[in-house]
């Protein structure tokens, strides 16, 4: 057990080491001076000089990567020249709408996706299963983006229900607060509920066909509680995996949703970056989601040590 | 090489017979249904100029925001004039969107067929290379685990923005993400039929590895790039789409699907049909791959293409 936690941790590092040097060899990758790059448009000759000397870009490529790792490691991502503020500070400010979003979006996700799926799984075949695999097709299918403003038209124009776009912090009231992110989770959830929906049914229709849920039924347990307790127990492993490497999907949603309906988050913050060829930014933001990204899935593999208990590494 | 090995070994080399392979993908209603469908948008798209459309970049104030269905006068750079039916009504620029969605489907498939066959290209040579050579394997396998790390839009972005936007940079950023998945796949196919009994065969009548991977390995993961390889077009239309959307993408005098719904959405409010017909377009021509993608998959039934490891 001990072993097995070391081991999964230690992996983590190279995993970790090659995003670092990726992201760091973004901005080396561009044509030209990358002081200058890094500088942006704005800046002044004394700043890029001052970039040069202090991210040693006169030295070899090696020193640059450990110089800007190490500052990296420390929370120095390096300064925003566009919005004049540290690339740490401007990740600060935008966490919360886009950790609000995130956790809305998954929980409303797993609520839906869950049920449907082990639904579909015990009848397999029947008109709630073949529904349920057309609605997955076809929630791979549609951008998020039109999906927005097909919501948008119709909850907030036609309907009136809830405010068009905008976003309000937790601290101005819980009701304003949820009544924005509404929209904007329900959007970014559609293709979530489709990945977890569908590795659902296919995780509890294999976990049915097991001779332990045949003994539970003969025992007569009440259906409930056999696709509960003994098929959806069976399935978790998977359904909690996809919705670790769903992730990936979530984050590039985050980007556009938070765009369409104008939410001040880090997806916001990614494309304002990029249109203001903000190369600190964008590198601090990319870091940030990719680390965040691997330690999910890394706990999530720690749970399934919970989750299981036949997994004993 | 008349031994019975080399017999067993020649003969599970020869891929399926191809005549029963297509009749039974012909028979598949999601094959049938999906392909149709995309053929149909393919022929559209390439047959723009002959299907009544205009110029999808001549802008003309007189004529902006029509509404759909709407005819009038039209006059072309050259001073020419003629009556036009806008069908689905014109943009604030007074430009026809009928034309600009038609045209906007070239860029939207030759981006999506153009990353499918790059990443599947890139991801074969690797795979390969990380499923033969083994001391190989874990560095390679390293490196793609902390390429798949990074969200595969995010990167796209960052690419686009650091090569300045084109057709051909917007297709790389996209394929760039995408090339880990297709080594894992590839790299998961090779150590499987490793272990099949023909290629053990092949090894003891002293096939070179040159030959093995040609003769042996390389046509039994056909079948599983195949439909991975619809699905990344899928995945491609829809990024190049959101590149475009968010203003990051090809320059705004493209015409692609992204862009005129990013023009669109300023009026949204007003005039909802320039957001919803490219809208209903992009949505449906990435349907029509997925559900061709889904009947290939069941048709050739791949084990190891599976939609949970495709985010």
């Amino acid at each position: 057990m001990f072993k097995f936690l070391l081991h999964r941790l230690l992996a983590t590092i190279p995993v970790l080491l090659v995003v670092a040097v990726v992201v760091f060899l973004l901005l080396r990758l561009t044509p030209g001076d990358p002081a200058a790059v890094i500088a942006g448009d704005i800046a002044t000759t004394e700043q890029i000089e001052h970039i040069r000397e202090s991210l040693g870009l006169n030295r070899p490529l090696v020193v640059q990567f450990g110089i800007w790792f190490g500052n990296a490691l420390q929370g120095d991502l390096g300064e925003s020249f566009f919005f004049r503020k540290s690339v740490a500070e401007l990740i600060a400010q935008r966490l919360e709408p886009t950790v609000a979003l995130a956790l809305c979006t998954i929980v409303l996700a797993v609520a839906v996706a869950v049920p449907l799926g082990v639904l579909a799984a015990w009848r397999h075949g029947g008109w709630l299963d073949r529904a349920l695999m057309g609605f997955s097709t076809l929630g791979f299918s549609i951008p998020v983006f039109v999906l927005a403003y097909l919501l948008i038209w119709l909850v907030s124009l036609e309907l009136g229900w809830l405010p068009v776009q905008g976003y309000r912090r937790l601290a101005e009231g819980f009701g304003p607060f949820i009544r924005h992110l509404i929209l904007p989770s329900l959007t970014l959830s559609v293709i979530y509920i489709a990945l977890i929906a569908r590795v659902t049914r296919a995780a509890v229709s294999e976990a049915l066909t097991e001779d332990f849920v045949r003994t539970a039924r003969a025992k007569g347990l009440p259906e409930r509680r056999v696709l509960i307790r003994h098929a959806l127990a069976n399935a978790a492993v998977p359904i909690v995996t996809v919705i670790g490497i769903g992730l990936a999907l979530l984050i590039g949603g985050v980007v556009v949703t938070e765009s369409v309906y104008a939410i001040p988050g880090l997806g916001r913050l990614t494309v304002d970056a990029v249109l203001a060829r903000d190369f600190p930014t964008i590198q601090g933001v990319i870091l940030l989601f990719s680390v965040a990204y691997v330690l999910v899935n890394l706990a999530i593999d720690l749970a399934y040590l919970a989750l299981d208990p036949r997994i004993r590494y | 090489m008349d031994t019975p090995l080399a017999e067993l070994a020649a003969e599970a080399a020869v891929p399926a017979p191809r005549a029963a392979t297509w009749r039974r993908l012909l028979r598949n209603w999601s094959v049938r249904i999906g392909g149709a469908l995309l053929v149909l948008l393919t022929l559209v798209s390439v047959l723009a100029p002959w299907l009544g459309t205009v110029d999808p970049t001549l802008i003309d104030p007189v004529n902006r925001d029509l509404l759909p269905g709407a005819r009038a006068e039209v006059a072309t750079l050259t001073g020419e004039s003629f009556e036009h039916r806008f069908w689905m009504g014109s943009d604030s620029y007074g430009r026809d969107i009928y034309s600009r969605v038609l045209y906007g489907g070239r860029v939207s498939l030759v981006v999506g067929i153009a990353v499918a066959l790059l990443s599947l290209f890139f991801g074969l040579i690797v795979g390969l290379t990380a499923g033969f050579l083994r001391r190989l394997d874990a560095v390679v396998m390293r490196v793609m685990d902390g390429l798949m790390a990074i969200p595969g839009i995010l990167l796209a972005i960052a690419l686009v923005a650091l090569w300045r936007p084109s057709v051909p940079t917007v297709i790389l950023a996209i394929t760039v993400p995408e090339i880990p998945r297709v080594v894992r796949l590839t790299r998961a196919l090779v150590l499987s039929i490793r272990e099949e009994p023909y290629v053990e065969a092949a090894v003891s009548v002293g096939t070179t590895t040159l030959r093995l991977l040609y003769r042996h390995v390389l046509p039994n993961t056909v079948a599983p790039l195949i439909v991975q390889g619809t699905y990344i077009c899928a995945f491609a239309i829809l990024v190049e789409a959101i590149l475009s959307f968010l203003g990051v993408g090809l320059s705004t005098d493209v015409p692609t699907w992204g862009n005129i719904m990013a023009e669109g959405r300023l009026q949204f409010t007003q005039y909802p049909h320039n957001v919803l017909f490219a809208g209903v377009f992009l949505a449906l021509t990435v349907l029509a791959v997925n559900v061709l993608g889904d009947g290939l998959r069941d048709t050739l039934d791949p084990r190891f293409s599976k939609r949970g490891d495709r985010p």
